[in-house]
C-alpha cells in the first residue's frame, strides 16, 4: 500500500514538472483516486463529511448488475449449443457465452473510458464515475452477434453527444446506455432487429447449414412480432392442407402464447433469446433487491413502472387478441408474462432508475415511473415494427422528467404563494 | 396556544467527546478578540485606536452602514492589534486584558417601563444588539425593523452541542429578564422552543409562548422551528437569538455590568478532559484546549470554535466566535485512504454513513463515531437524489434550492423559499452530500445576493 502510494506520488511529481506534461494530470489523478481516497479535507461549511462518495454508489450498481452479467454469459452459450441442436455442460455453455460477451465488454470499456480520458485532459478535469455504470449496461443491452465496431461507434456517440456536451456526469438528460442502444437500433437496424445477431455465431452456422431444424434464432418479441404473418401463412397452408402441429396451433386458438418457446417461467428465469443481459428478469430483480438493500436505486421508480407497464398490458389483453378476427398477436399474451418478455425487468432495475435522467422529486418519480412502464409496454403492444419498446419508453420519460419535476416543484411554489396573500 | 412539533427528517450524529456535565473554570485569557467576520455582512468602522485602553462594555467598533449597531469589549484591556486579511478587511480586533476588571457604566433604571425605542436604545448601548440576528437573510438585526415575533431556540442538537439545560440552570432570572427585553421589542410574540424535559429555567420561563420541539438534528436550528410554527414570507422579518445569549442580556439589565460569561464546551474526539469550561466571550480557544488535546501519532487536530458541522476553523491560536459556547477538536483527515481499506470500496464498518450503502445503519445506534475531517470523495455534479429531503425537515425542495442558489436565480430561489433558511439548516445536506457539494457556502452567498437586491 505504502509503495503503491510512493508510486503514484512520484508519479504526480514527475508529472508536474514539465509544463507540457502537466496537461495529463486527470490521467494520474484518476488511477490514483481509484486506488486511494484523496487526501483532500473540507475548508468550510461542515468539517466533518458522510463516508459516502460517487465512486461507491457507481461500483454498488455495477455489483448488483453482475447476476444479469453471469446469466447473460450462461444464457449465451444455452442458445448457441441449442441453436446448434447439440447438448453442452453448464460449464461449456458459460464458456462460449463468456467468449461471445467480453469483447462487447472490453470494446464498451475501452472506447468509453478511452473518450472519457481524451475529454478529462481537454478539459483539466479528473474522469468522473458515470461511465462505470453505463460501460457495463451497454454489452448487457446489445445483441450478443453486434459487431464490435458498432459498439465502438454507439459508445463514441453516447459518450459525447448523450452526456459530454451537456457538461459530463450528472448533468445528461437521457440514459447513456440507453443512447448507445437506440443510435444502433436506428442507423443500424438490421444489426440490431432480426433473426441473425441474438444468438452468437448463428450467422455462420446459417451459412454453414449447420442451425438446428425449426430453430428461429428471433427473441420472443421478434416471433410475436412474425406471428400476424405467420398466421396468414399458417391460414394459406391450413388451407393446402400442410400444417405442422404449431402452425395448427396458432390457426386453432389465435393464441400464441400456448406456443412452449413462450412460457412464462422461461421467461422468468431468462431461458430466452435476447440482449446479452435483458433476458433473464430473475437477476434483474436479484439487482434490484441489493440495490434497495443500499438504497443506491429508487423503489418508488421500479415499482411505479411495474405497475405503468401491467396497467396497459392488462388493458389490451382485456380488449383481447383474437388473430383469426385480424388482432395484435401481443394482446393475446396475458399480462405478467408480456412483463416478463425482453427487457422490461432489466430496464426497470437499472435504466429508468438512473437517478441523473430520472425524476428528482419524491411525488415526480411515481408518475415518471409510471410513464416509462406504460409507454414501454404501450409501444411494444402498439407498434410491433419496435418490438423493444422499453429503450423508446425509458428514453422518453427521461425527457419528461424535468417537467415532471417542473410540475411537483410548481405546486411547492403555488402553497408558498398561497401563504403569502393570506398572511 | 403553545404547539408541540414532532420533526422526523434529520440525523443525529453520534460523535465521540461529548462534554461531561462538570463545569471548570478556565485560566483568565491574555488576549481577546472579536471577530467582524462573525457578523455576517457587517462592515466594521473602528472607534478606537491601537494602544488605546478600553473597558468591558466599550464600542470597539460600529457596523459602517448602520452606525446605531455598537460592537463592544468583552473585557477591560488596551486594544493591541487590528488584524487585516485581503483587501485589508478587519479579521479581528485583538485586545490585552490588563485584568483590573473595569466595566463600562450601563444606565439600566427603568429600562422595562420604557417603550420600544428606548429598549433598543438601551440595548444598542450596552453593545448587547449583535445577539439578535434576523430572519430572513440570518444577519444581525437591523433596528430599524419591526420583526413579526422573536424566537428562541432553547436546545442545540448539533453534533456535540452544549447542553444548554445545563449550561442555563440557575440562571432563571437572567433568562427571564432577557425575554422581558425582547418581549418589548415586538409587538408579536416571543417564542421559546425546548424539549419535553428542559430545565426550570426554560420550562418556567413567562411572558413567551413556549413550544415543545422533539425529533433528530436540525430540531434545534431555529429556522426550522420557525418553519414548523409560522413560516416566514416574502416581506416578513423576525428575530431570532441563541438562548445563552438571552441570558446574559437578562445578566447586563440585572447588573448594569456587561459580562458576556459563556460555559464552553470541548468536545471531539481530537480533546480529552471533555467538560464545560467557564470563560468569556472572544477568549483565546488555547486556554481551554492546552493540555486537553489528545492525538494520535502522526495525526493533527483541527480546532472548530463552534460545532462540526457549522463552526470555523480558528486554529490552535484562534479566539472563540461571538455566537459560539463550543470548541470541537477533531483529527484533520489529510490522509490517504486506500480503496478496499478504509476507502470508497471498503466494507465500511469502520465509516459513518446515511446513505445505506455503508452498514452504519446496521450498527447500534449508541456507537461512537471519531470522524475525521477528510472529504471522503471529490466534488462531482448532483447525481443521487432524495438524499438531501431525508435530513432536511422543511417543505422546501433543498436541491432545486441550491441549483438556483449556485446559477444566482433570484426569482426561483424566492420561490423555492430562500427567506425561510440560513444556511446552517443545509449543514446536515452539506454532510450527507454523496457529490461534496459545499451547499452551506452556496445559500450564504445566495442570501447575499437577496439581502443585496431584495431587502
Amino acid at each position: 500500500m505504502k509503495f503503491l502510494r510512493k508510486i503514484f506520488d512520484n508519479a504526480h511529481e514527475a508529472i508536474n514538472k514539465n509544463e507540457k506534461t502537466k496537461k495529463f494530470f486527470p490521467l494520474i489523478d484518476s488511477f490514483d483516486t481509484l486506488m486511494f481516497t484523496p487526501n483532500h479535507t473540507t475548508k468550510n461549511g461542515a468539517h466533518i463529511r458522510d463516508a459516502i462518495d460517487l465512486k461507491r454508489t457507481m461500483m454498488f450498481v455495477i455489483l448488483a448488475l453482475v447476476p444479469c452479467l453471469l446469466f447473460g454469459m450462461y444464457n449465451v452459450g444455452h442458445w448457441h449449443y441449442e441453436a446448434l441442436g447439440e447438448t453442452a455442460t453448464f460449464m461449456q455453455k458459460f464458456g462460449i457465452g463468456a467468449l461471445g460477451v467480453l469483447p462487447l465488454i472490453i470494446v464498451s470499456y475501452g472506447v468509453g473510458l478511452g473518450v472519457e480520458f481524451i475529454i478529462a485532459i481537454r478539459n483539466g478535469h479528473a474522469v468522473q464515475e458515470g461511465f462505470l455504470v453505463s460501460g457495463m449496461l451497454i454489452p448487457l443491452i446489445m445483441p450478443v452477434d453486434v459487431p464490435l465496431w458498432m459498439v465502438a461507434v454507439a459508445t463514441v456517440f453516447a459518450v459525447v453527444i448523450g452526456k459530454e456536451v451537456f457538461g459530463g456526469t450528472g448533468m445528461n438528460i437521457i440514459n447513456i446506455a440507453l443512447t448507445a442502444r437506440a443510435f444502433l437500433f436506428f442507423a443500424h437496424p438490421t444489426s440490431m432487429t432480426g433473426d441473425k445477431t441474438w444468438v452468437a455465431g448463428i450467422k455462420d452456422m446459417k451459412t454453414d447449414g449447420v442451425l438446428a431444424d425449426g430453430f428461429s434464432g428471433a427473441t420472443s418479441l421478434g416471433d410475436l412480432a412474425g406471428a400476424k404473418a405467420k398466421y396468414a401463412e399458417a391460414v394459406i397452408a391450413t388451407t393446402k392442407g400442410k400444417s405442422d402441429e404449431i402452425v395448427q396451433a396458432l390457426y386453432d386458438k389465435g393464441d400464441i402464447a400456448a406456443s412452449k418457446a413462450m412460457s412464462m417461467m422461461d421467461s422468468f428465469w431468462g431461458i430466452e433469446i435476447g440482449s446479452v443481459g435483458e433476458t433473464s428478469a430473475f437477476a434483474a430483480l436479484l439487482g434490484a433487491a441489493f440495490l434497495i438493500w443500499v438504497g443506491i436505486a429508487s423503489w418508488k421508480v421500479m415499482i411505479s413502472f411495474f405497475l405503468g407497464g401491467l396497467s396497459i398490458a392488462g388493458l389490451f389483453y382485456a380488449t383481447g387478441g383474437d388473430l383469426a378476427a385480424g388482432g395484435n398477436p401481443f394482446y393475446a399474451v396475458d399480462p405478467i408474462t408480456q412483463l416478463m418478455y425482453g427487457g422490461f425487468f432489466f430496464g426497470m432495475v437499472f435504466m429508468i432508475t438512473d437517478p441523473v435522467t430520472a425524476a428528482q422529486t419524491s411525488t415526480g418519480k411515481f408518475f415518471y415511473g409510471f410513464i416509462g412502464g406504460a409507454l414501454g409496454i404501450l409501444i411494444r403492444m402498439g407498434n410491433p415494427a419496435y418490438p423493444e419498446g422499453i429503450m423508446l419508453g425509458i428514453l422518453i420519460a427521461n425527457v419528461c422528467a424535468p417537467t415532471i419535476d417542473h410540475m411537483v416543484i410548481q405546486a411547492n411554489v403555488k402553497r408558498r404563494m398561497k401563504r403569502l396573500k393570506t398572511a | 396556544m403553545s404547539k408541540t412539533i414532532k420533526i422526523r427528517k434529520g440525523l443525529d450524529i453520534n460523535l465521540v467527546g461529548k462534554a461531561d456535565k462538570v463545569i471548570v473554570e478556565a485560566p483568565m485569557p491574555k488576549t481577546f478578540a472579536i471577530k467582524p467576520p462573525d457578523f455576517h455582512g457587517v462592515v466594521p468602522k473602528m472607534v478606537v485606536k491601537v494602544g488605546e485602553t478600553v473597558k468591558a462594555g466599550s464600542i470597539l467598533f460600529k457596523n459602517k452602514y448602520n452606525l446605531e449597531v455598537n460592537f463592544v469589549s468583552p473585557i477591560s484591556g488596551t486594544l493591541k492589534e487590528i488584524k487585516r486579511g485581503a483587501k485589508r478587511r478587519i479579521l479581528e480586533v485583538i485586545i490585552e486584558a490588563d485584568g483590573k476588571n473595569e466595566f463600562e457604566t450601563i444606565d439600566t433604571s427603568g429600562v422595562l417601563d420604557r417603550d420600544t425605542v428606548g429598549v433598543k436604545q438601551f440595548l444598542l448601548d450596552a453593545g448587547l444588539w449583535p445577539f439578535i440576528k434576523m430572519r430572513p437573510i440570518d444577519i444581525v438585526a437591523n433596528p430599524k425593523d419591526a420583526p413579526k415575533s422573536i424566537y428562541i431556540s432553547g436546545f442545540d442538537s448539533h453534533p456535540l452541542a452544549p447542553d444548554y439545560d445545563y449550561t442555563l440552570h440557575g440562571k432563571d432570572k437572567e433568562f427571564q429578564a432577557g425575554i422581558d427585553l425582547l418581549k418589548k421589542l415586538t409587538s408579536g410574540t416571543v417564542h421559546l422552543q425546548i424539549k419535553g424535559n428542559a430545565d426550570a429555567a426554560l420550562k418556567g420561563a413567562k411572558n413567551c409562548q413556549i413550544n415543545t420541539v422533539s425529533g433528530p438534528h436540525p430540531a434545534g436550528n431555529v429556522g426550522v422551528q420557525i418553519h414548523h410554527i409560522e413560516p416566514l414570507n416574502k416581506g416578513e422579518v423576525v428575530w431570532t437569538v441563541n438562548a445563552q445569549d438571552v441570558a446574559i442580556m437578562g445578566a447586563t439589565l440585572l447588573t448594569g455590568k456587561y459580562e458576556p460569561t459563556r460555559l464552553v464546551a470541548l468536545t471531539g474526539g481530537g480533546a480529552k478532559n471533555h467538560k464545560y469550561y467557564r470563560t468569556l466571550i472572544g477568549a483565546e480557544v488555547s486556554v481551554i484546549t492546552a493540555g486537553n488535546t489528545a492525538a494520535e501519532e502522526g495525526v493533527t487536530n483541527r480546532f472548530i470554535s463552534g460545532n462540526p458541522l457549522t463552526g470555523d476553523n480558528v486554529g490552535e491560536a484562534g479566539y472563540l466566535g461571538f455566537y459560539h459556547s463550543q470548541v470541537s477538536v477533531l483529527p484533520e483527515g489529510d490522509r490517504y485512504k486506500f480503496f478496499v481499506k478504509d476507502g470508497w470500496l471498503s466494507l465500511g464498518f469502520g465509516s459513518f454513513s446515511n446513505s445505506k450503502a455503508y452498514p452504519t445503519w446496521m450498527l447500534p445506534k449508541s456507537k461512537k463515531w471519531n470522524l475525521d475531517t477528510n472529504l471522503n470523495g471529490e466534488e462531482r455534479a448532483f447525481v443521487v437524489t432524495e438524499e438531501y429531503e431525508k435530513v432536511f425537515p422543511f417543505d422546501i425542495f433543498p436541491v432545486q434550492l441550491v441549483k438556483a442558489a449556485i446559477i444566482n436565480d433570484i426569482d426561483n430561489m424566492e420561490k423555492l423559499g430562500i427567506y425561510e433558511v440560513a444556511p446552517e439548516d443545509f449543514a446536515l445536506c452539506e454532510f450527507v452530500c454523496t457529490s461534496k457539494i459545499p451547499s452551506q457556502q452556496h445559500i450564504r452567498k445566495a442570501l447575499d445576493v437577496i439581502n443585496e437586491e431584495c431587502m
